[in-house]
């Protein structure tokens, strides 16, 4: 499949239900799986003590950026791009750690719930801005970046608050088997529950119809402003999701947002996301993320000055869409 | 994009007397932006006099300037590759970059080879960024975004090379980038305001400035009309590159340091400036004198909060939502993004 987003210009259609599309994007989330493989095999090889613990570890440790691509995947699947990931769930997590601190249990469960509908209200505020002002979404999102993360300074000026014992604990720790970390399950369920069946759903094929051709889309009937900030809402949620994840990993909420945002594009672009929109899916993302930490782990146990491991992760990045856009032009030739 | 006039900066000659219509008003604010770009200014400026009466002397206008010169050159950047429909997050790191080598070679090298390596470095940068952009059609957020992971990483494996040689910001930096005439006039203007008279009678006059506002208008018919898009990208992004390099160095001497992360925080601004200044992030409108105007207008609200002692978080804010009123404004008013 081909990720170029540089063929904009050529104006073909992009979505493909047929066969040959669905093999296409089974073909590059097939590759990533491939490269985790390879990437797990060479990581037990470089360090034999590597096992189970070290696979929880990193579960725990990368379920916050997994959701940001997730969110980030839906935005630009629907022909967006949202720069305030990284805000809201400094925004979301500051909120839950500040809330939660010295509650009981059940009020937590009251809490969390409460987060997951600001992150919904956030991302919806995100995309009500883009359709009702009409300026591009690159720009309204860098706005509301700095936007969410005055408001997350707001709430809690200095890392603090606290987080319920069971939220830290849903994380930590692996479910039936030592092998399979609980982060993994918790990923798997609230992707499963919230965006495959939406994904199968007209709702979905109207994200996908929005990204691939926004004028197409509303002339077949697609509402394209309410598409929009509905895929908007979905990564608020997201984020939301992804900010209690920080806040469960460390235990407290902290103002300062991550890099999540730059590395959540990153993710979704090595997932096979076109950033075009309307081409790819949320697995992909989820791989990128991991195959791109194995690189990270290895590099450190190998002993090589970290710092490197930026410069392969720029270089791959860069890498892979150049073989993906190489490829959409030897197809245009032949 | 609508045949009209590009409407970078006022132009020469009588302006028609404009009736007072509602219509007349938009096109006034569609053709020439920076009337009320440079309302705004002064509105800001009297407001700060409001608040804080004495507070408006030359001293702080030459202190504002000298903040607001490295985020117009940055947005400059921005600006050139907006016009093509790109944009450029590396200016940041290939900014810190060239502070930080130029720095940290100057007790070996001296300050000439130091500045001379450090300007070819950032050429170099800007080149593969414009040949993964320009010939390998990547993305140009895509491959911003990667050199800009590359640059810091390399910068990082750098320092630690480099870690007994100590950071030296020679003088000739110090004086261009902090230094003052006659109390407030800061010698930044030496050389700002001829690089920006040549970025804007370069984007007007010359024919490589009309293939930018092409390429962005219609990278189909450029290519159609003879144009070598592919070239006209690869010189965008060096040129880019060498002007935050500039950048990099005038930060460095105004705050006689250099880090990896120096001019990491002016990227997200620099884009803001651009946008406020009116260039669209579509492509082929725009221009650097509504750049740097908006560059003055951040500095300004910076110290304006500032004065204001408001917090962090609420500058953040309002700073975010005046991004949103302008760009809005703009889209009203043009009728395009």
């Amino acid at each position: 499949m081909s990720a170029s987003a540089g063929s904009v210009d050529r104006g073909r259609p992009t979505l493909r239900w047929d066969a040959v599309g669905i093999a296409r994007r089974n073909l590059w989330t097939s590759g990533l799986v491939g490269l985790l493989v390879i990437f797990l095999a060479l990581t037990k090889f470089i360090q034999p003590t590597y096992g189970a613990a070290g696979i929880q570890g990193l579960a725990i440790s990368l379920l916050p950026i997994a959701l940001a691509a997730v969110a980030q995947a839906i935005v630009v699947i629907s022909g967006g791009i949202d720069l305030s990931v990284g805000s809201m769930m400094a925004l979301t997590s500051v909120t839950s750690a500040v809330l939660m601190k010295g509650q009981s249990d059940a009020v937590a469960v009251v809490i969390v719930i409460a987060i997951l509908g600001m992150g919904l209200l956030l991302g919806t505020i995100n995309g009500g801005l883009i359709v009702a002002t009409r300026v591009p979404d690159i720009i309204v999102t860098l706005a509301m970046l700095f936007v969410w993360a005055g408001f997350a300074l707001l709430v809690l000026h200095t890392p603090g608050g606290g987080a319920a014992p069971w939220l830290m604990e849903s994380i930590r720790g692996p479910l039936v088997s030592e092998w399979l970390p609980r982060a993994v399950v918790v990923l798997a369920v609230v992707v499963g529950v919230v965006w495959v069946p939406l994904q199968r759903s007209t709702v979905g094929l109207s994200l996908y119809a929005l990204g691939s051709n926004r004028l197409a889309a509303f002339r077949s009937g697609v509402p394209v402003g309410r598409t929009k900030i509905l895929s908007y809402a979905l990564a608020g949620l997201f984020s939301a999701l992804g900010g209690l994840a920080l806040t469960a990993s460390t235990g407290i909420g902290s103002p300062v947002p991550g890099s999540y945002t730059l590395e959540s594009v990153a993710a979704i672009v090595l997932g096979g996301v076109s950033l075009a929109g309307g081409r790819g899916g949320v697995v992909g993302p989820i791989i990128a993320v991991v195959v791109l930490a194995l690189i990270r782990t290895d590099l450190t146990f190998l002993g090589v000055n970290p710092n490197w491991s930026e410069v392969i992760q720029g270089a791959i990045l860069i890498g892979v869409v150049m073989f993906g856009s190489l490829l959409a032009m030897r197809k245009v030739r032949a | 994009m609508t045949g009209e006039a590009r409407t970078d900066a006022p132009r020469t000659g009588a302006p028609r007397p404009p009736a007072l219509t509602i219509e007349a008003w938009r096109r006034l604010l569609r053709d020439r932006p920076l009337i009320p770009l440079v309302a705004l200014l002064v509105g800001l400026v009297a407001v700060l006099e409001a608040v804080r009466p004495g507070i408006v002397t030359a001293e702080w206008v030459g202190v504002t300037v000298r903040a607001a010169v490295p985020l117009a050159i940055l947005a400059g950047c921005q600006t050139l590759a907006m016009l093509t429909g790109g944009i450029d997050l590396s200016i940041g790191s290939v900014a810190s970059m060239a502070a930080f080598v130029m720095a940290t070679l100057v007790n070996g090298q001296g300050p000439i080879v130091a500045i001379v390596i450090a300007f070819a470095a950032a050429t170099l940068v800007g080149a593969v960024t414009g040949i993964g952009i320009g010939v390998f059609k990547v993305h140009p957020l895509i491959m911003t975004l990667g050199m800009s992971f590359i640059v810091l990483g390399l910068v990082a494996v750098y320092q630690l090379a480099m870690v007994l040689s100590g950071v030296v910001i020679p003088a000739p930096i110090l004086w261009l980038g902090g230094g003052t005439t006659i109390d407030f006039l800061p010698n930044s203007l030496v050389l700002f305001i001829p690089l920006s008279l040549l970025i804007v009678v370069g984007l007007r006059r010359s024919g490589y400035g009309r293939l930018l506002f092409a390429v962005g208008d219609n990278v189909v018919a450029a290519r159609l009309a003879g144009v070598r898009v592919w070239q006209v990208l690869v010189v965008l992004y060096t040129i880019s590159a060498v002007l935050a390099a500039i950048a990099g160095l005038l930060v460095a001497g105004l705050n006689n340091t250099a880090s990896p992360l120096l001019a990491d925080q002016l990227v997200l601004p620099s884009v803001a400036a651009a946008v406020i200044g009116g260039t669209s992030i579509l492509g082929g409108r725009g221009g650097f004198t509504g750049t740097i105007v908006g560059a003055l207008i951040l500095t300004l609200l910076t110290t304006l909060l500032t004065v204001l002692e408001m917090p962090e978080a609420v500058r953040q804010i309002l700073f975010g939502a005046i991004i949103v009123v302008v760009a809005a404004a703009y889209t009203r008013v043009t009728g395009e993004a």
